[in-house]
């Protein structure tokens, strides 16, 4: 098989097959969690969707920003936020991210340039298009890398932002998660166009429909609009077709989606896709793959420890934080 | 009488109603098949087709202003938002057209529209999953609001709500889906929007609330019981147009009161309600009103936050305790 057409070194694509795993293996303790009852709250996983969150924060610098949604915790991981501090927010402790005021839903770490995942579907949109306002502002060549899932692009926010963005040429990256339904929506009977990417022409920006489960496809393209938007060339969106393979939310587990359908996209999974090209190139050895797992395993073991042994916030801080 | 819960009743007033008058739909997101988020709506997709169960993308600007718009031609759209935190995006749609267009059209104009939504804390669901924003759109003049809190009172003001010509916002807590209650069975009469219930008949103090909250206060006044306190309960049921006088009148026999409202308390409904006495039986008043409320704080996700900031039974047993002289 051709060598795929990237820029990465073999170690970076190491870190990518690295960086999905976690992902993938922090969600499954997310929903063994919610079991034991360690998780109160709602949370939405990521599972299925790892090469779209990987690929598309693989190319950006570090002082870049990014904003997310409700299927937050995967865009998190990507940007190489700490494990332990977002489990314990899950778990509605005081060493999360948060103190364990946001929980699942509400996971930032700004120093990291996350500004925030949302609860508000379609909120973050235009959140995302002022931050590359505030990048334009202080005349830096910083670049937003927005998340929102393919239900968001029916809210007015989606329309807005985009032309807010387009008509100033912003410096932000577009990114559908198209995982095709929303909550028990088919995308199909919800959205006019075939693609979201089509709803780029309405706003003369570049849209680009990409096989969401080839972290390389992912990553080519975002390089791609992540240079067009630092060059004050302006948005672009793209569009990750995906798949999430768990209900739409531990709350939510009835899941209305045709069996088959899941199990046909779970034949596509893209960490098992990416394995493959990674072994086909001799990138990735039984060896390396096992002592990858099992850093991953460590990490998410770790984490689980952290989370479960961390204290309860103090009721006082309940109070704490409402003004700046 | 059987029992049955808050959401089945729910769904039997809208069935029932949907039943009655061709002109009843129901709009909303995942309403279907689904069922609701919190399956409410389920079988009635089945019962009634799609024209009358119109399943909506995540636009609750656009689909609330599009019952608007098919309440203007005479139809009865209830139209349900997933969590009341989302009744942010549909403001302008309820409040500067809803809301407006009789008074300024008159007799050409009317919206005889529901909005329902759940509301409240109580399950960890975090800071934009967890609010009461009654005060809101009591604020409005032209609204009504409804936030019942027994299953009976859910059916009959569901469809007292439903044959009301003006737009009503009908609150539903999150947490009262599952309780259950008596309640009438088919062709069973609405219940009148703007009257409060007394749920329990006491001398020493009266405890207002509603919603959740109603239920609270009643296992408060069962705690003060024991203590040899006598709480009256006003459930208040409607929150625009305020049943004041169900309200004086109890003030009046006990001379002292204390509001339970989980909303933050500025600005807010327990707010009203207490100023409103003050202004109509001050002399009544053997000390000073006591409010339970939500701080002013938005609502944490983590439990132990999440019930340090929210007003229960105990904090209202407490106030009224106080109140009462018995620390
Ligand atoms: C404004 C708003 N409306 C509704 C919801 C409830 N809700 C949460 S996630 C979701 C589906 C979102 O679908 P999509 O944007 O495609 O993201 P996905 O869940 O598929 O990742 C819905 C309806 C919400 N959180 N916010």
């Amino acid at each position: 098989m051709a060598t795929p057409d990237t820029n990465l070194s073999t170690d970076q694509q190491l870190e990518l097959y690295r960086s999905m795993l976690l992902i993938r293996e922090f969600e499954q303790a997310v929903l063994a969690s919610h079991e034991k009852r360690l998780v109160q709250g709602p949370a939405h996983t990521y599972i299925g969707m790892e090469a779209s969150a990987v690929g598309i924060c693989s190319a950006l610098l570090d002082d870049d920003y990014l904003t997310s949604t409700h299927r937050g915790h995967g865009h998190c991981i990507a940007r190489g936020l700490d494990v332990k501090r977002m489990l314990a927010e899950i778990f509605g402790r005081a060493t999360g991210y948060c103190k364990g005021k946001g929980g699942s839903m509400h996971i930032a770490d700004v120093s990291r340039g996350m500004l925030g995942a949302d609860g508000i579907v379609g909120g973050g949109i235009p959140i995302a298009t002022g931050a590359a306002l505030g990048c334009r502002v202080r005349q830096s060549s910083q670049v937003v890398a927005c998340f929102f899932g393919e239900g968001a692009t029916n809210q007015g926010s989606f329309h807005e932002a985009i032309n807010l963005a387009a008509i100033r040429k912003l410096p932000v990256v577009f990114v559908c998660e198209n995982n095709h339904w929303a909550l028990s929506a088919g995308f199909e009977v919800t959205t006019a166009v075939a693609n979201v990417a089509d709803r780029a022409a309405a706003y003369s920006i570049p849209g680009h429909i990409v096989d969401g489960n080839d972290v390389l496809a992912v990553h080519t393209t975002a390089v791609e609009a992540v240079q067009r938007a630092r060059a004050g060339d302006g948005p672009s969106l793209i569009e990750n077709k995906t798949y999430r393979w768990e209900p739409h939310s531990v709350f939510n587990t009835k899941d209305p989606r045709p069996p088959d359908e899941v199990a046909e996209w779970k034949a596509r999974d893209p960490i098992a896709r990416f394995r493959k090209v990674l072994e086909e190139q001799d990138a990735l050895s039984a060896d390396q793959d096992a002592a990858i797992q099992k850093a991953v395993a460590a990490l998410i073991e770790e984490a689980v420890e952290f989370a479960t042994n961390s204290p309860e916030p103090e009721p006082a801080e309940a109070m704490a934080d409402i003004y700046a | 009488m059987r029992e049955i819960s808050y959401s089945d009743a729910l769904r039997e007033a809208l069935q029932e109603e949907m039943s009655r008058d061709s002109e009843v739909l129901l709009i909303g997101e995942d309403i279907g098949t689904y069922g609701g988020a919190f399956g409410v709506t389920r079988g009635l997709l089945d019962r009634f087709g799609p024209d009358r169960v119109v399943e909506t993308p995540i636009s609750e600007g656009g689909f609330v202003g599009m019952a608007v718009g098919a309440s203007l031609l005479g139809a009865r759209p209830v139209v349900e938002i997933m969590f009341m935190d989302f009744m942010t995006l549909v403001v302008d749609p309820l409040v500067n057209q809803a809301a407006k267009l009789h008074y300024v059209y008159g007799e050409q104009a009317a919206c005889p529209l529901v909005v329902r939504t759940p509301s409240g804390g109580g399950r960890s669901y975090g800071p934009t999953h967890s609010q009461v924003f009654e005060a809101w759109f009591a604020h409005t003049p032209g609204l009504k609001v409804v936030a019942p809190s027994t299953p009976a009172d859910a059916k009959g003001l569901m469809k007292a709500a439903i044959r009301d010509n003006n737009p009503v916002l009908f609150v539903e807590h999150k947490m009262l889906y599952p309780t259950r209650g008596p309640v009438p069975g088919r062709g069973s009469r609405p219940i009148p929007i703007g009257k409060a219930r007394i749920a329990r008949r006491g001398t020493d103090v009266t405890i207002i609330a509603w919603s959740w909250l109603a239920l609270e206060a009643e296992a408060a006044a069962d705690a003060l019981a024991v203590d040899g306190i006598d709480a009256e309960v006003i459930d208040m049921r409607t929150l625009s147009p305020l049943d004041m006088e169900t309200v004086i009148e109890s003030v009046q026999r006990t001379g002292r009161l204390v509001i339970a409202d989980e909303a933050p308390r500025s600005g807010g409904v327990s707010a009203d309600i207490g100023v409103r006495v003050f202004e109509q039986v001050f002399d009544y008043l053997d000390g000073p009103i006591r409010r339970v409320t939500t701080p002013d704080v938005p609502v944490p996700a983590s439990p132990v936050l999440e019930q340090a900031a929210l007003p229960n039974r105990e904090r209202i047993a407490a106030a009224a305790a106080e109140l009462c002289g018995a620390y």
